[in-house]
């Protein structure tokens, strides 16, 4: 069985050790907030942070993931940075259909946590792997250099 | 379409309250409605009505239209809240079932598309919220023995001439017991203070923290998942099926062979795809097996030569000319890539059934339940999600009726689950189309004549919408073409209905997306041969359409057109009159040294009418901005051997944030009706593009992607 820190809360997976953490979550785990969009690591709608950083639920084994911490976006509102980039995307009003927004915020997070003050260049470079069908890159742009200009205030 | 049914359904029923407590207002619908059984006694079977009222006050706008990012839930929610006065704050929206009272009226069935949502609904919720509101007046005037004339309303409550008031809860048992008045007033717009704002949506903060519930997000007791090997051809024919490999994978439960292919139900989609990729099944591919691109291609272009039905004829397109511009124009099919991937939960039980299903269609979808199960409708509950993307790609049953016969088949709940790939390679596509235009200028560059032939496929017919097409014309193939709003002095639109047999359907903008930029890129090919500005030549030509005219000159004004800029940096424009709204575009582009074109920025101009929801709007308006660019770019899906070349996002990509232009969006105040918003920002968008490269390079792109 395969152990990993989900959320702050260590779970024996029943799942054998070749299934993606992706479904491993949410069939087993039923934390659904982390989306299935391409199973290719092409779209980022799967983005979950381990050990901080961000990676794609949906080729990542759960045995690559034993004793880290895995942390998803249903846990975001008690991370300091995840509340404050929830909060810009409200403020921002950034989703439209929503089912790639868990990635953007999960993405999002973990830059604002390496660079506070990302750039343009960064917010690209760090989101371009984000697809979002309904074009909302824009707001998404906004809502992270709010969030940056809200933790920093 | 039924327009009519928009005027004449106002009659409101009145439902009793008595047994939860809640004033239910429905706008009514035929009697044999699930809602009308409802009305004849038993309030607490199902919520089918527009809205609710608990007595803590708590208002619950029922929405039967889906929710599938383009703000509907949010618009519904808005249009009544007005006319009822409420508390913005004590609103909530529940997404109401498959049921006749949710008929959209505009398209005579329980469906999301067109952009019918806002045009089909301004009206019956406004009512539905003013007659709410003039029942809890009329209560409190009673209570009070006052004149109902001399109260008022505001945030939810009832506030009499004399400074009392009462909030809305307080009231809810006695205006209960009030008759539901047949034809309530609604509000002047001038006194609108909810419609015009830009509220923000109802359903955001459950799209930020996971919350929200998508189709591929149910889960049931004893829920088995099905991964499916599909038909790679349409119509392909499975020859045999080797399961052995399969069921030896630890947590298979079945594999079940229905029309649509084989699938594998497994506890959980990781087994549910090991046990389908372990799957071994032959094809017999059928008569498709042939197909490929360049067939394809050829057979549109060759039917362009050929007489097609007439479209529209106006004067005499053989009047003599001193120019004559020819130029054939061609796009390429197009997958929707929602990025929730196709799915469907279904559960079949004796006597009944059930469905949890990101549909746009949930009233269709329940009749094609019934019809496999041999159910009545009423039998089937149909649960509409949030859903992940729709884009006409969702009003399709193939999900359903797939999930339903898997669930019938094993007897327990079964969710449907499409790869990326199975999602790719469904077979519902925007259709290829090729247009052959010809114009003539006389010796002054005045436009004479214009003459377009549209070889394309029928979506109509493919739906199933019609039998057989009305005088042989596919409005689909031909809008935005047909309905040129250009004032040519003689001009004549053709048909010629070409199947090359991949199945087709509707996708954002329908006909428009390949249409108007076909026409609009056309067109300035006219003004260039006419030695006229773009801009300027389209004006001279939209006289009598003054609302097209109008987005034309605020978004030229907007975008500065005529003013300098950056060096390599060029602008094209583009207009479409679509989904009864209007748009102008002007993009500013950049050719690199690769012949990329890369666009910097979009000024988009909208006359949409009256407003819901303005931020809605322009993020309605960005969103089709780049999805139209995506495809623009990016996309084709193409046949070889009669399979689809495409499969995931890396050989069919979209816009990324690092191409992402920036975009404004410009709202013409308008007292017009409303006009739809989801997809008239989407056809302007290739056409400004490829027109900025034109001017950027002397280049004319006729074929996508470019």
């Amino acid at each position: 069985m395969v152990s990993v820190s989900i959320n702050g809360k260590t779970v024996q997976f029943s799942a054998t050790p070749d299934t993606p953490l992706l479904w491993a979550l949410r069939d087993e785990l039923g934390l659904t907030g982390t989306k299935f969009g391409c199973g290719a690591a092409l779209c980022g709608a799967c983005v979950v942070h381990v050990d901080g950083k961000p990676m794609r639920a949906c080729v990542t084994p759960i045995a690559a993931v034993a004793g880290k911490q895995v942390t998803t976006i249903e846990a975001m509102d008690a991370d300091r940075i995840g509340q404050a980039v929830q909060a810009a995307w409200i403020r921002n009003d950034v989703p439209q259909c929503g089912y790639c927004q868990s990635g953007q915020i999960m993405s999002a997070s973990a830059l604002l946590a390496k660079n506070p003050r990302p750039s343009d260049a960064d917010i690209e470079e760090a989101m371009r792997m984000n697809l979002c069908r309904c074009g909302t890159y824009n707001r998404i742009r906004a809502a992270i250099k709010d969030a940056a200009t809200a933790l920093g205030a | 379409m039924s327009t009519n049914i928009l005027t004449t359904r106002r009659d409101f029923l009145k439902s009793s309250a008595a047994a939860t407590g809640a004033l239910v207002i429905a706008v009514t619908l035929p009697a044999s409605s699930r809602y009308a059984q409802a009305a004849a006694g038993n309030a607490t079977f199902g919520p089918n009505a527009f809205l609710r009222i608990t007595p803590d006050g708590q208002i619950t706008v029922l929405c039967g239209l889906s929710e599938m990012g383009q703000g509907v839930h949010m618009g519904i929610a808005m249009l009544v809240a007005e006319e009822l006065d409420a508390d913005w704050k004590s609103v909530r929206l529940e997404q109401a079932p498959a049921d006749k009272a949710y008929v959209n009226p505009m398209i005579g069935m329980q469906a999301t598309g067109g952009s019918t949502s806002i045009r089909g609904h301004w009206e019956p919720m406004r009512k539905a919220g003013a007659a709410a509101r003039q029942m809890l007046v009329s209560a409190a005037a009673s209570a009070w023995g006052v004149d109902a004339g001399r109260c008022r309303t505001q945030g939810g409550r009832v506030v009499g001439a004399d400074g009392r008031s009462v909030g809305y809860g307080e009231l809810v048992a006695a205006a209960a017991q009030l008759p539901v008045p047949q034809d309530p007033p609604v509000k002047n717009p001038q006194d609108f203070r909810i419609l015009g704002t830009g509220l923000t949506r109802l359903d955001t903060p459950a799209k930020v923290n996971g919350s929200a519930g998508f189709g591929i997000d149910v889960t049931l007791q004893g829920l088995r998942t099905a991964v499916m090997v599909h038909a790679p051809v349409p119509g392909a024919k499975v020859v045999s099926v080797d399961d052995v490999a399969t069921k030896a994978i630890p947590g298979v439960r079945h594999v079940v062979q229905i029309p649509q292919g084989v699938a594998v139900l497994a506890d959980g989609f990781w087994p549910a795809l090991k046990g389908r990729d372990a799957l071994v099944v032959k094809w017999d591919d059928g008569a498709l097996g042939g197909l490929s691109s360049a067939a394809i291609s050829k057979s549109l272009t060759d039917a362009t030569t050929r007489p097609g039905k007439v479209a529209r004829n106006e004067g005499d397109v053989s009047a003599a000319v001193a120019k004559t511009i020819e130029a054939v124009y061609e796009a390429p099919y197009l997958a929707h890539a929602c990025m929730e991937p196709m799915n469907c939960t279904a559960w079949v039980r004796a006597g009944e059934a059930e469905l949890w299903a990101p549909t746009q269609a949930p009233g269709p979808h329940q009749g094609i339940v019934a019809q496999l199960t041999g159910l009545t409708p009423e039998k089937v509950r149909v649960h509409t999600t949030y859903l992940g993307g729709g884009f006409g790609r969702r009003f399709a049953p193939d999900f359903t009726i797939a999930a339903t016969l898997l669930s019938k088949a094993v007897g327990a709940p079964v969710k449907l689950i499409y790869t990326r790939e199975d999602d790719m390679r469904a077979w519902f596509y925007r259709p290829a189309s090729v247009t052959r235009f010809t114009a003539g200028l006389d010796k002054a560059g005045n436009p004479v004549s214009f003459t377009a032939r549209i070889a394309a496929p029928s979506i109509m017919l493919a739906a199933g919408f019609v039998k057989e097409l009305p005088e042989g014309i596919d409005r689909p193939a031909v809008e935005g073409i047909s309905d040129c709003p250009y004032a040519f002095p003689n001009l004549r639109v053709e048909y010629v209905q070409t199947e090359p047999g991949v199945p087709v359907w509707f996708w954002r903008s329908v006909g428009h997306s390949q249409n108007v930029y076909f026409i609009e890129a056309f067109v300035d090919e006219i003004a260039a041969a006419a030695g006229k500005d773009p801009v300027e030549f389209r004006r001279s030509l939209l006289a009598k359409q003054p609302r097209l005219r109008g987005a034309l000159d605020l978004a030229a004004q907007k975008a500065g057109w005529g003013s300098p800029l950056p060096a390599g940096v060029h602008r094209g424009v583009a207009v479409t009159s679509s989904f009864g709204s209007y748009v102008a575009q002007v993009a500013e582009v950049s050719v690199g040294a690769d012949g990329r074109p890369r666009v910097h920025r979009v000024v988009a101009a909208v006359d949409c009418g009256r407003t819901v929801n303005p931020e809605i709007i322009k993020r309605q308006i960005e969103g089709a901005i780049v999805y139209g660019l995506s495809a623009a770019l990016h996309q084709k899906i193409t046949f070889k051997d009669g399979r689809v070349e495409q499969s995931n996002f890396n050989d069919y990509p979209m816009l990324r944030m690092d191409e992402m232009p920036r975009v404004e969006v410009h709202i013409v105040s308008s007292s017009e009706a409303p006009g739809g918003i989801g997809e008239p920002g989407l056809p302007a968008a290739t056409p400004a593009v490829v027109n900025a490269v034109f001017a950027a390079t002397g280049k004319r792109f006729r074929r996508l992607p470019i």
